[in-house]
């Protein structure tokens, strides 16, 4: 046992090779990716690990392996389990023989997410136990012991941080590699009575795991983990007896709160949402009044609670979202935490110092890096359609900010691969619209080629552009298909995204440097009047994973001072330094796309000189 | 004893090394440690923080306002934004020099911090308030990669960490890359080695 200062998900990752994890597989996204970092960085011979091409690969790699009985974890966001539902949901019949840790990272606020959406009711809907640690510490053991309820219950388990504890640090005791446990799967074992999924098996299989679900709420109830903290101080002694119930990072702020008083409610901490630990809840609610469900997304606490005193014909009042003493959006910070407990507890809330008119500080909305090809793609795209009838369909990636004045290229954005299908819709009800889907590479790859395929077939309109930079950027540059690298470290095949469009059809399909401004919009234009489907690949690599060049310079006598470069690119490389356009050493990449646009040749410098 | 600290910037100033020097030296002395960072799309030009937090029986990494016992300000107009962190008698470190937003040429913004650097000097007590000139010191230095460690030194020499120069200085050499190693131990040091300059870099205004 050794100490370290580790981020949550780095706790995770740790915590799942100290149990002996044999495959992981995941796809990018915040808050969960460097979980799976974690484990390519820090894993022996024997762990084999890959970011698959979407959540839903990544989820039948990983049960393959826990079939042949290995020890899996799978690792996606929380709109990735929308993606990888549909093996999810089978799953749960057919089980799993080494255990199988399905990790979902949920993002209250949202910070950087689309939804707020709770993967504890995905544990409901999927009848899959869930787990849901506090603090970074549990979560580094919480998972071990998730590994190992699987394997005895033979179903896959979910274990759900959110962003507070994925990126969190703590001080945490972890084991030494010695200390580990080694794990080998014996291999996969014909039975195809267990491993084909028929409904004569679903039948059998629904009534085993209700079954077992009503005794895991037993087996929970005994669970250390789920507990309750005794009232402190003279907390039961009004007329009103009251207790908390929290999970999650919600929790331990209450916790924290909780310990700066004399006196204290007494507090249930669920850390099993699913199947709810019912005998536990059930003597924490014996004798209160009233009960406050602190949590975020969804009531799933509250819901809990007001069945089992509907069940058990208990007087207690559960408060919490569905009584309107919470909020139902947003994450649960400290203060507002604070203030729910004020609230219940009749408390004055402790002045804060008295700070005066406070001036605004700037706002500073995340922007498209300097250098970025993206903005030189969406620059083109606009150049060459300007006074057209246009819809541009955005998608999920850095290429979202596109949407951010002064390019205001980005008219939808719903989910991974969405763009296509939705441009191929807005077409149909306007046929003389230009239709265009903007799609990053790893995006492509993810989930877009059906919908390109689809628009073949269906005959559609559509000009696809492919944001090629070579990466998956926007959650810190993962390799994919196309890249020719995996998380192994081995070299493979690049997927060549053109001969994947020309094999589904398109003939129409051409690959230029967005960074080379005239080539750019003329390759926009001859696609646009193309009839059917067409491509282009916008290919340059991210401006964060190549050495930035020299920075460019503005030549103050040549400058006519139009300011086109500021209000057609919004590059945050150039600045106005009392006002004059100036060029800002710092932030400028080198990349020599403003140089292009000048109308005074007044720009100069930069990568290829 | 434990004790609570804000680190406030903007993406890309070095917050979260600062926060892990700061981290690392506790740990060294046996005391426990939660941070929470920003990660992810904000790091683009955003403004970024560190709840960082020293000492036993800690639940969580997060801070209520009133709570901090130093706000260490990358940026003046950030250390507003996290004042409402600062507990009664607390203690801010900060840079005067006003980061530009990425969007400010566009949107016609004047923002150049003073503003900011004339509230602090309103609303907190001249024995609490550290300005260091950044910039200048940067320009001493000859790196403009440093102005992380310069700031940590300023913290660490209020005393308001509960941590010695040396302790940090230990940390440095196992967490920093070799070959920027000694301009980061100058940069620590610098107030250190400035006895005039801490003066002339960190006002202390009355």
């Amino acid at each position: 046992m050794h100490r370290e200062f580790l981020m949550g998900n780095a706790a995770i990752a740790m915590g799942a090779l100290a149990a002996g994890v044999e495959l992981t597989s995941g796809y990018p996204g915040t808050p969960s990716t460097e979980t799976l970092e974690t484990i390519a960085k820090n894993r022996g011979p024997d762990t084999y690990v890959e970011w698959s091409v979407n959540e839903k690969a990544a989820m039948e790699v990983a049960a393959g392996a826990a079939y042949a009985g290995a020890r899996t974890l799978v690792t996606m966001k929380q709109v990735g389990l929308n993606v990888a539902s549909d093996p999810l949901m089978s799953l749960e019949y057919v089980g799993i023989k080494g255990g199988m840790v399905v990790l979902v990272a949920d993002d209250p606020g949202p910070i950087s997410s689309q939804t707020e959406q709770d993967t504890r009711h995905y544990a409901s809907f999927s009848k899959l136990p869930c787990f849901d640690p506090t603090s970074v510490q549990e979560a580094y053991e919480m998972i071990q012991e998730a590994f190992d309820f699987s394997e005895r219950y033979g179903t896959p388990v979910f274990f759900r941080p959110t962003t507070r504890i994925c990126h969190a640090y703590a001080s945490i005791d972890v084991l030494d590699p010695d200390q580990y446990r080694k794990h080998r799967a014996e291999g996969f074992v014909k039975d195809s009575r267990r491993w084909v999924i028929f409904p004569r098996l679903s039948y059998a299989a629904h009534q085993k795991i209700e079954k077992r679900n009503a005794e895991l709420k037993d087996v929970f109830s005994e669970y250390g983990r789920n507990e309750i903290f005794p009232a402190r101080g003279d907390a039961e002694a009004g007329p009103v007896r009251r207790g908390i119930a929290a999970g999650g990072i919600s929790c331990a702020l209450v916790r924290d709160i909780l310990e700066e008083k004399e006196t204290a409610p007494t507090l249930l901490k669920v850390a099993t949402p699913y199947p709810f630990p019912e005998r536990l809840a059930l003597q924490f609610l014996e004798g209160l009044d009233e009960v406050l469900c602190i949590e975020e997304l969804d009531p799933v606490i509250e819901e809990e609670l007001i069945q089992i005193t509907g069940k058990y014909q208990l007087s207690v009042r559960i408060l919490g979202r569905l009584s309107e003493d919470t909020q139902v959006a947003g994450e649960n910070t400290p203060d507002r935490v604070r203030g729910y407990l004020d609230h219940f507890m009749g408390r004055e809330r402790e002045a804060l110092p008295d700070r005066g008119e406070i001036p605004a500080p700037p706002v500073r909305p995340p922007v498209l890096c300097a250098g970025c090809p993206h903005r030189s793609s969406f620059y083109a795209v606009k150049k060459a359609m300007k006074g057209k009838k246009t819809i541009f369909c955005g998608d999920i990636g850095c290429y979202t900010l596109g949407n951010a004045m002064p390019l205001d290229m980005v008219d939808t954005c719903l989910c991974m691969g969405a763009g296509i299908g939705i441009a191929q819709g807005v077409y149909r009800m306007e046929p003389d619209t230009t239709a265009f889907a903007f799609v990053g590479d790893s995006t492509f790859f993810a989930s877009a080629i059906t919908g390109i395929i689809n628009a073949v077939y269906n005959q559609a309109e559509l000009t696809v552009v492919i944001l090629d930079n070579s990466t998956t950027a926007m959650t810190g540059h993962q390799p994919h298909p196309g890249t020719g690298k995996t998380m192994m470290g081995d070299v493979a095949a690049a997927v060549d995204i053109a001969a994947i469009l020309r094999g589904i059809g398109l003939t129409f399909v051409e690959t230029v440097d967005p960074m080379k401004l005239d080539q750019a919009v003329d390759a926009v234009k001859r696609a646009a009047a193309e009839k059917g489907v067409k491509a282009i690949i916008f290919k340059s690599p991210c401006a964060a994973i190549i050495k930035p060049g020299k920075p460019l310079e503005i030549d103050p006598e040549k400058c006519i001072g139009c300011r086109k470069c500021i209000k057609e690119i919004g590059c945050p490389g150039i600045v106005l330094e009392n006002g004059k356009v100036c060029i800002d050493p710092a932030q400028c990449a080198g990349c020599g796309f403003c140089a292009q646009l000048c109308p005074a040749g007044a720009i100069g410098g930069g990568r290829d000189e | 004893m434990n004790k609570n600290i804000v680190l406030c910037g903007v993406g890309g100033q070095g917050t979260v090394l600062a926060s892990r020097l700061i981290a690392a030296a506790a740990m060294e002395k046996g005391l426990k440690v939660m941070s929470a960072e920003t990660i992810g799309m904000a790091q683009r030009g955003g403004n970024v923080f560190s709840n960082l937090r020293i000492g036993e029986n800690l639940k969580a990494p997060l801070l209520s306002s009133g709570q901090a016992d130093l706000i260490l300000g990358f940026e003046p107009g950030e250390t507003v934004r996290m004042l409402h962190y600062l507990k009664k008698d607390g203690i801010v470190v900060t840079n005067t020099r006003a980061v530009k937003p990425t969007t400010a040429t566009l949107t016609g913004s004047d923002y150049d911090g003073s503003d900011m650097v004339a509230y602090l000097k309103k609303q907190i007590s001249p024995e609490r308030l550290f300005l260091v000139d950044g910039e200048q010191a940067l320009r001493d230095l000859g790196s403009p990669r440093v102005l992380n460690v310069v700031l940590l030194g300023a913290a660490v020499r209020t005393g308001v960490l509960g941590l010695k120069a040396e302790d940090i200085e230990k940390v440095m050499e196992s967490m920093i890359r070799p070959q920027f190693l000694e301009l980061n131990r100058k940069a620590f040091l610098f107030f250190n080695h400035n006895h005039l300059g801490f003066y002339r870099y960190a006002a202390i205004f009355s």
